[in-house]
């Protein structure tokens, strides 16, 4: 990639990757104890260590690899695993619109592969320094190298965490709680992202419906609680706005 | 494991990594200007924060599908540091809060046993 070694080479990029790199930790300490704990469900599953390993290093995301694996140890057919696979990422579908405004102007290949990236903890943060996007649709290289300190950070967190869950599945004690580590780190950093009235309203909101409706299959919570954050959002906005 | 088995077994993770690279970049794939109607990408500034929330909230308050009856659990205490800290000792430090939450946590945990 000619254009990455380009980057490499800039100091500006150089500098944003650093800063990334630290704005990340705490947060990638959160994706650690999320992928240990993942990790360990893994080597727990029954299944081979080859798929494991491909599961692990491939698939990159927590919530899906949790959910899926007693699936696939089931033999559920493949598109249950599918369905309930696209229900738990389709967080990453609301990302993937933000993400748009800063990276649209970017070939797609680049632009798939920056969002594969782009594990949970990254949005927010990015959002944090950088709350306006370029008008041309591209990022500057100070955005660039924010992006990819973060993305990278937490990335290799994740996988090291994971695959130790996976060698040491035995000597990790999950009584002491480390998936909470990693919902810490998520509430942690949509904190900073309640920024006015309106958004408090309908964060509430989607926490309050997500509980009432915790019991439906396959992260379908989730969903309900981010329809009607959206929905509430735009008539309270709208109501505000009016006054 | 039989043979059928694994072969089902490499499916179902192809199907998981392409579910996973499809669904974050769903609305980058397309070229051009973004065909979004203008009410949802106005709606839409709503969601990140209540998808992290939605995720985080049913695992501080709730406990196998109940909410919690016991106020002593570690949960509590730990979401209360965290927030004791974000919005009265350092204010827009999310690094600090994570760390002080996964002190708070640790403390009662494993030095008080705790739930």
């Amino acid at each position: 990639m000619q254009s990455l070694q380009h980057s490499l080479h800039d100091p500006i990029w150089r500098r944003a990757f650093r800063q990334g790199q630290r704005d990340i930790t705490g947060a990638a300490l959160g994706s650690m104890a999320m992928g240990l704990v993942t990790g360990v469900a893994m080597a727990k599953s029954g299944m081979g260590l080859g798929l494991i390993l491909a599961v692990s290093l491939l698939v990159f995301a927590s919530a899906s690899q949790l959910a899926c694996l007693p699936l696939i140890a089931a033999g559920a057919p493949l598109w249950v695993i599918a369905a309930t696979a696209c229900v738990l990422n389709l967080r990453f579908i609301v990302f993937s619109v933000h993400w748009r405004h800063y990276f649209a102007g970017h070939r797609r290949s680049y632009r798939m592969l920056m969002a594969y990236f782009a594990g949970d903890p990254i949005y927010a943060q990015f959002v944090r320094l950088h709350p306006v996007h370029l008008s041309t649709g591209r990022t500057s290289a100070a955005q660039q190298g924010y992006f990819w300190g973060m993305a990278f950070t937490n990335w290799a967190a994740w996988q090291l965490a994971s695959l130790a869950g996976i060698f040491l599945a035995d000597a990790i004690p999950l009584a002491w709680g480390l998936r909470f580590i990693g919902m810490l780190a998520l509430l942690a950093l949509a904190l900073p992202m309640l920024t006015d009235r309106s958004v408090c309203c309908s964060a509430l909101l989607a926490g309050i419906v997500a509980m009432a409706t915790a019991s439906w299959p396959m992260g379908l919570n989730v969903v309900a609680a981010i329809a009607t954050a959206v929905l509430v959002g735009l008539w309270v906005d709208r109501y505000w706005r009016a006054r | 494991m039989p043979a059928y088995h694994d072969v089902y077994g490499w499916m179902a993770v192809l199907v998981l990594v392409l579910v996973t690279v499809f669904t974050r970049s769903v609305f980058l794939l397309p070229n051009g200007a973004s065909r979004l109607p203008d009410w949802l990408r106005q709606g839409l500034r709503h969601a990140p924060v209540a998808a992290l929330l939605a995720m985080v909230a049913p695992e501080i308050f709730l406990s196998h599908g109940h909410l919690l009856n016991d106020w002593r659990d570690a949960r509590l205490v730990t979401v209360g540091a965290a927030l004791l800290y974000y919005f009265l000792a350092k204010r827009g430090d999310v690094t600090g809060t994570i760390l002080v939450g996964t002190a708070t946590l640790m403390l009662f945990r494993i030095g008080l046993g705790w739930s």
